[in-house]
């Protein structure tokens, strides 16, 4: 069930929640929508829901104009951020309740609810109520209650964000692996960047109300479109473009500020061909790898990621000096029509 | 052998306990025994006559038929304003919180007075009925009337906290799962606010019940009219009859006691799904 979303927008008082946005999601896709707080993507998948409708512009889902449909009508699932289980009712009764609502066969009820409880892995817990379950537990009521009615799309709004860090991390590859087994058509929200690389087929990443880029996890790395999908998706250092360093990438005239991922800053102890020298500024251990704050004869500070082996060789101290390659950097110029065109600057340190 | 409580210790009486049980003593516990003191003379056969006298009888009635008249209607408008106060957005809506305490805050003598001359037969509010043969004050409808203003404030309050932690959000999750919104209404808002609600109107019924200082205003204070229980111990003092006076008292505060105990019972059942 594919979803078409064309021209759409929402204003709330003065605040320009979403501004025209056009995206398509294909059918069977779990896509996730990251952004910023403020950033419209809330505010995008209510109005797929139906529970705002857009100022302008058209929800097409499935071929059929949904735009003027009730969120009844529209047979979609919706998972909120903190459950909103009904708390009067059993698990059991929770996740029925789309199914009496719709006037199923109690058996049938009955034989769909167990089947869920099975899915979700909760099968004992089916009479107690929500308030003695987890927020994990609740997350995956909340899941099969949206879940119980068939819904042609389903859609979570931060759906881990109430949860601590390791929980979110148990649910969202639960979540993948869910909708490996049921296929639905699924947009979920959310801030964390790693949290939508890891569960999501395609990533959009919306900021100030407006579609930045969308794409694989790879492609949105590797290839971010504007200086902000650089800054969001992963560290970057940014050289600003009035800095005496970027004056040394030389063969382009830069107007622009200079992207540079940490793990494209290799360093080493002896001066090599097109390095430039710098100071151990910090060291962080960040677990698997370590980051190194490098600052340059500018004081422009640099971050670089080292591995534990090639730290050990390097023999780093606070203070040391240093010498630096940068391997790859990007700039992004701004086109008469406002996109962006992203360059590849360095190769091999060609440009120090 | 002693009985042990975590963290409570009973073998040391600590300041704390001494002021409380002194207090509850001298505030609670003395009045009632005063009163149950006050019919010691009376034998078992002349208390039971005294407190099923007809004008008795009819006093009950009248406050206990009035007074739940008084819940119900407030039951309904108690619960529509709670839920205009949470879930609306309008100014002046901070004034009208407020408001809602008056009956709370104004001297109940100044609230018989009020209702006394809005609901006359020359009042704003009575002549109204005038036409119709309908009088309000100084009949059973004033008595009504009066239980009403003062009862309004306990059921909104009671139902506004939890109408306030009902999060918008369980409403939309019912309406995306196709409930209409008389489903949503029924079946997701409406039970786990019914506690309260009951609760609300068993604590405004109780405090109807011992209205006295407005309901002797508006009323005539005739038996078999518009006399209420708390006006006929009134009247039973007046004529220095101690123990009729005292034998109403007591009846009256074994209904205050059952009532308490509903409303204890409502609360925990309220309570049933927390955890």
């Amino acid at each position: 069930m594919s979803i078409v979303i064309h021209n759409v927008s929402k204003q709330f008082g003065q605040f320009q929640a979403l501004q025209p946005t056009n995206l398509t999601i294909s059918s069977g896709k779990l896509v996730a929508l990251l952004g910023p707080s403020g950033s419209g993507k809330s505010t995008l998948l209510r109005v797929i829901s139906g529970l705002e409708t857009p100022d302008t512009g058209s929800i097409i889902i499935d071929d059929q104009d949904h735009t003027h449909l009730d969120v009844r009508q529209r047979n979609i699932g919706f998972v909120f951020q903190h459950y909103a289980l009904f708390k009067h009712l059993t698990i059991r009764q929770n996740i029925a309740f789309g199914l009496e609502i719709q006037r199923h066969p109690r058996e049938a009820i009955r034989k769909r609810v167990n089947d869920l409880l099975d899915l979700i892995q909760l099968a004992g817990l089916g009479d107690r109520y929500p308030a003695q379950l987890s927020g994990g537990q609740r997350q995956r009521v909340a899941l099969a209650r949206a879940l119980a009615v068939e819904p042609r799309v389903l859609l979570l709004d931060e759906p881990f964000g109430a949860l601590d860090a390791k929980v979110r991390k148990e649910l969202r590859s639960w979540l993948r692996r869910l909708h490996d087994e049921v296929h639905v058509t699924s947009v979920f929200v959310t801030h964390d960047q790693e949290e939508a690389m890891e569960v999501a087929d395609e990533i959009v990443i919306m900021n100030q109300g407006k579609i930045e880029q969308v794409g694989t996890a790879v492609e949105v790395y590797d290839r971010p479109a504007t200086p902000f999908v650089m800054g969001f998706i992963g560290t970057v250092n940014v050289i600003p473009k009035t800095s005496p360093i970027a004056k040394q990438f030389s063969s382009i005239e830069h107007t622009q500020d200079i992207f540079v991922r940490p793990q494209d800053v290799e360093i080493f102890s002896n001066p090599e061909p097109k390095t430039i020298s710098a100071t151990v500024e910090r060291i962080i251990p960040m677990g698997s790898e370590i980051q190194i704050e490098l600052r340059l004869s500018d004081n422009t500070i640099l971050i670089s990621y080292v591995s534990h082996f090639k730290f050990t060789q390097l023999q780093l101290k606070t203070a040391q000096n240093v010498f630096i390659c940068v391997h790859k950097s990007q700039v992004f110029t701004e086109e008469a029509g406002g996109g962006h065109q992203t360059l590849n600057l360095a190769t091999s340190g060609s440009h120090f | 052998m002693m009985v042990r409580f975590p963290g409570l210790r009973f073998t040391s009486l600590s300041w704390p306990w001494v002021v409380t049980i002194g207090y509850l003593l001298v505030l609670l516990c003395l009045p009632i025994l005063a009163l149950l003191s006050q019919t010691f003379t009376l034998s078992p056969d002349e208390f039971w006559a005294i407190a099923t006298a007809p004008i008795a009888l009819a006093a009950y009635q009248v406050t206990f038929v009035t007074a739940l008249g008084a819940a119900l209607l407030n039951g309904i408008m108690g619960t529509i304003i709670a839920w205009v106060l949470v879930r609306y957005e309008f100014p002046g809506r901070k004034l009208v919180d407020a408001a809602i305490d008056l009956p709370f805050a104004l001297p109940t003598a100044v609230a018989g007075l009020l209702l006394a001359t809005l609901y006359s037969e020359n009042g704003w509010i009575g002549q109204l009925f005038t036409p119709f043969g309908i009088k309000i004050a100084f009949t059973r409808l004033g008595v009504w009337v009066a239980m009403v203003f003062i009862s309004l404030p306990f059921i909104v309050r009671t139902v506004q906290p939890v109408l306030q932690e009902l999060e918008p959000e369980v409403e939309e999750a019912a309406w995306s799962l196709g409930a209409s919104p008389g489903q949503t209404f029924w079946r997701i808002i409406f039970p786990p606010l019914f506690p309260s609600i009951l609760t609300g109107m068993a604590l405004g019924f109780s405090r109807a019940v011992g209205e006295y200082g407005s309901v002797v205003i508006v009323s005539s204070g005739i038996p078999f009219r518009d006399l209420i229980a708390p006006v006929l111990i009134f009247q039973r003092l007046e004529q220095y009859d101690y123990s009729g006076a005292s034998v109403i008292g007591i009846v009256l505060l074994v209904i205050a006691l059952l009532l308490l105990l509903t409303i204890n019972r409502l609360q925990q059942w309220g309570q049933h799904y927390a955890d």
